[in-house]
C-alpha cells in the first residue's frame, strides 16, 4: 500500500510537484499518467527515497519515506527510469548482488535468484555478462533485480520504454501476475494504451498537480469521453483552465 | 557490516574483470615507475662515467699551427679530428648541431707563444646544449691544464718555483656516504610509490559516484534497503584494497629492478632489502585511506566519467608538490613536516634508504596525521553521498 499526501518539490525555481496526493492500494495496478515533465518521475523518486519532499509526506506500508526510509525501502522494489546494470557481472550476479543488499540470508539468495530468473524467463542469458545486452534484456534483468526480495510494493518508472512488442507483452503479463499475488503495483507511463490495458486506477498528473485520480471507468464517466485518450486530453485541459 | 562486505566483494569482482582498472592497477603504476626509474638511472650512469675512460672527438682547425698542443690533447684521451674549413664554418657547424665543440687555432698562435704574448685560441660551443657543454668543459679543462703546464715551464726556466702561483691548495672532501648519495636519486621513488598506489584505485574511486551515475546503476542502488554510508564505506574499502595491492606490487618491482641496476657505479648502495620493502609498505599504508577518500571526494563533484578522469589526474600530481618544494629547498626533516601527508612519508622513506636511524616520534606523527586526514575525508565523502544532487 502506497500513500502519497500533498507532495511539494521544487528544483531551484522550477516547481516540479505542487501538492500531489493519491493512494495505490494492494492487489491493484495504479498507473501514473502524464505528459513529459509533469512530475511523474519526481513523485516516484520521492517514493523510492532518493529525493526528499519539500512539503507533504508519503509512506510505503505505513513507513514514512523520510523518517523511516530504511523500512520503506525494505518494503519496496523499484525500477528507476533507465536503470543500468554492472556490465562486468553476469545477469545472475547482478540480481544476486541486489538480493544480498536487500538482506536476504546467503542460504536463500540462490533460491530467490533462481526463482526470479525463471519467472522473468531470462534463463537463456542469465549467466552471460550484461555488457552488450539489448534494451529488453536489460529491462528484464533490472526488473528481476528489483523483485528478487519479493517486495510487497513495486514501483516501475516507464518500464516499457525501449521494449519491443513481445517484451512489452511479457512485462504486462508479469505486472498482472504481481497484481494477482496481491501486490501493490505503481507504474508511470506516457503511453495511453498501456495504461488503459493494465490499470485499475489511474492518476493523471499535469504540471505537478493531480488532474484526475479515479478508476478507469470513473475517468471515462467524469470526462464524458469513452476513449481514454480523449479523456486524457480533457483532463490536461482541465488543469490548463485553472 | 554484512552490507559493507557485500559491496566490497562485488566491487572486487567487478573491477578484477575490468581490463582498464586492472591495467592501471597492475601495469601503469607498478611497472611504469620502475621502468622509468631504471631508464633515468642508466642515463645518469652513462653520463657520469669518468672522462678519462672514454675518448672524445675534438675537431681542431689549424692543427699545423700548434703540434705540441695537439699532442698534449691526444695524451688526454682526446681524439683530434679535422673540423670544418674555417672559423666561420665552425660557428655554423656548432649552430646546426653538427659538432658540439670545435677548437680553432689561428696562424699567429706559434708566434705569439714564442714571444710570450697570451696566445689566442678559440673554443666554439653552445652552452644551451647540455651534452655539448659537457664536452666543451672537458676540452676547456684540458686546455687549462696545458696552459698551467706551459706557465710552470716558463717560471722554471726563469728560476722561479712554479708553486708560487698556487698560494692555496683546495682539497675537496666529500662526506656523503654511498647510501646518502643514493637517497638523492632514490628520493623520487616515494612519488612513484604514491603514484602507483593512486593509479590502482583511481577507476574504483570514479566508479563510486560518476561511474555508477553514468551507467544508471546509482539510482536503483540507492533505492535498496541499505544506508548510503554502508555503500560508500564498502566502495572505499574496495578502493583501498586495490591501492594496497598496487603499492605492494610497485615496492616489489622496485626491489627487483634495483637488484639489477649497476648502482655501485654511481657510488650508491641503497638500503632497499626486503625488510625495508615491508617497512615502506606500512609507512605508506596510511596514505592509502587518504588517497582513496580524496579521489572519491574529487570524483563525486564531477558530472561524468571523463570529467572525473581529468580531475583525478590533477590529484595524481598533488602529492608531488610538497616533495618537490622540500627537494628544491633541500630542507632537512623537521617535526612540522611530519604533519604533511606524502611529505612525511617521503622524508622518512629517504632516511630508511639512507640507512639512518628512524625517529619514532616522526613516524608516529606521520601515521596518525595521515590517518586522521584520511578518516576526515572519508567522513566528508559519506556526507556528500547523502546529497540529493548526487544523482546529478
Amino acid at each position: 500500500m502506497i500513500r502519497v499526501d500533498r507532495l511539494h518539490k521544487s528544483f531551484g525555481a522550477v516547481r516540479a510537484l505542487r501538492g500531489v496526493s493519491f493512494d495505490a492500494p494492494d492487489g491493484r495496478i495504479t498507473g501514473l499518467l502524464g505528459p513529459n515533465g509533469a512530475g511523474k518521475s519526481t513523485t516516484l523518486r520521492i517514493l523510492y527515497t532518493v529525493f526528499k519532499p519539500d512539503e507533504g509526506s508519503a509512506s510505503i506500508d505505513g513507513a514514512d519515506v523520510v523518517t523511516d526510509s530504511l523500512v520503506a525501502r525494505q518494503r519496496l522494489g523499484a525500477l528507476p527510469h533507465g536503470s543500468g546494470l554492472y556490465p562486468h557481472l553476469s545477469a545472475r550476479e547482478n540480481v544476486a548482488y541486489y538480493a544480498r543488499l536487500c538482506g536476504l540470508d546467503s542460504g536463500v539468495v540462490d533460491d530467490h535468484v533462481d526463482r526470479i530468473i525463471k519467472l522473468l524467463e531470462i534463463e537463456d542469458f542469465a549467466d552471460r555478462r550484461t555488457k552488450g545486452f539489448s534494451q529488453g534484456q536489460r529491462t528484464k534483468v533490472s526488473l528481476a533485480r528489483a523483485l528478487v526480495h519479493d517486495p510487497q510494493n513495486i514501483i516501475l518508472d516507464e518500464p516499457s520504454n525501449g521494449l519491443d512488442v513481445m517484451a512489452t507483452r511479457s512485462l504486462r503479463e508479469l505486472i498482472l501476475k504481481l497484481k494477482d499475488a496481491g501486490r501493490c503495483v505503481l507504474f508511470s507511463s506516457h503511453v495511453m494504451q498501456e495504461v488503459a490495458a493494465l490499470c485499475d486506477d489511474i492518476c493523471i498528473i499535469v504540471d505537478g498537480q493531480v488532474a484526475i485520480n479515479d478508476s478507469v471507468d470513473g475517468i471515462r464517466e467524469r470526462t464524458g469521453c469513452d476513449d481514454l485518450e480523449d479523456a486524457f486530453v480533457a483532463a490536461i485541459k482541465l488543469v490548463g483552465d485553472d | 557490516m554484512r552490507t559493507l562486505l557485500t559491496v566490497f566483494l562485488k566491487e572486487l569482482v567487478d573491477n578484477l574483470r575490468d581490463r582498464r582498472t586492472l591495467a592501471s592497477a597492475l601495469i601503469m603504476g607498478p611497472i611504469f615507475g620502475p621502468v622509468l626509474f631504471a631508464f633515468i638511472i642508466n642515463l645518469s650512469i652513462e653520463r657520469s662515467l669518468d672522462d678519462a675512460e672514454t675518448t672524445m672527438d675534438l675537431p681542431v682547425i689549424g692543427q699545423a699551427y700548434a703540434p705540441n698542443l695537439v699532442r698534449y690533447l691526444e695524451s688526454r684521451n682526446i681524439d683530434i679530428v679535422a673540423g670544418p674549413a674555417d672559423a666561420a664554418a665552425a660557428a655554423a657547424a656548432i649552430k646546426t648541431g653538427l659538432y658540439d665543440v670545435i677548437l680553432v687555432i689561428p696562424e699567429a698562435f706559434g708566434e705569439q707563444l714564442g714571444n710570450a704574448i697570451p696566445a689566442k685560441i678559440e673554443l666554439y660551443s653552445d652552452s644551451a646544449n647540455t651534452q655539448g657543454e659537457k664536452e666543451a668543459r672537458r676540452a676547456r679543462r684540458a686546455l687549462n691544464s696545458y696552459n698551467r703546464q706551459l706557465a710552470s715551464i716558463r717560471l722554471s726556466a726563469r728560476g722561479i718555483n712554479p708553486l708560487i702561483l698556487r698560494p692555496i691548495n683546495i682539497d675537496d672532501i666529500d662526506m656523503s656516504t654511498p647510501s646518502g648519495r643514493s637517497a638523492m636519486l632514490l628520493g623520487m621513488m616515494t612519488y612513484f610509490f604514491i603514484f602507483a598506489m593512486l593509479m590502482g584505485g583511481m577507476y574504483l574511486a570514479i566508479d563510486t559516484t560518476a561511474g555508477e551515475r553514468e551507467r544508471g546503476s546509482l539510482e536503483p542502488l540507492l533505492s535498496l534497503p541499505v544506508t548510503r554510508t554502508q555503500l560508500i564505506l564498502g566502495k572505499i574499502t574496495a578502493t583501498c584494497v586495490f591501492m594496497a595491492f598496487s603499492l605492494l606490487l610497485s615496492l616489489l618491482s622496485f626491489y627487483v629492478v634495483l637488484r639489477f641496476m649497476p648502482l655501485e657505479q654511481l657510488g650508491m648502495t641503497p638500503n632497499f632489502d626486503l625488510r625495508v620493502v615491508v617497512a615502506a609498505f606500512w609507512l605508506l599504508a596510511p596514505f592509502i585511506l587518504l588517497g582513496a577518500s580524496l579521489m572519491t571526494l574529487v570524483a563525486s563533484f564531477t558530472k561524468s566519467y571523463k570529467e572525473a578522469q581529468t580531475w583525478l589526474s590533477v590529484v595524481l600530481l598533488a602529492p608531488t608538490l610538497p616533495i618537490l618544494i622540500v627537494s628544491i629547498l633541500t630542507l632537512r626533516p623537521q617535526l612540522e613536516f611530519m604533519f604533511i601527508p606524502s611529505l612525511s612519508q617521503h622524508l622518512i622513506l629517504v632516511d630508511m634508504i639512507k640507512n639512518e636511524p628512524l625517529n619514532g616520534l616522526h613516524v608516529a606523527i606521520s601515521v596518525v596525521s595521515t590517518l586522521t586526514i584520511g578518516a576526515l575525508l572519508t567522513w566528508v565523502c559519506a556526507r556528500l553521498y547523502r546529497r540529493e544532487s548526487l544523482l546529478g
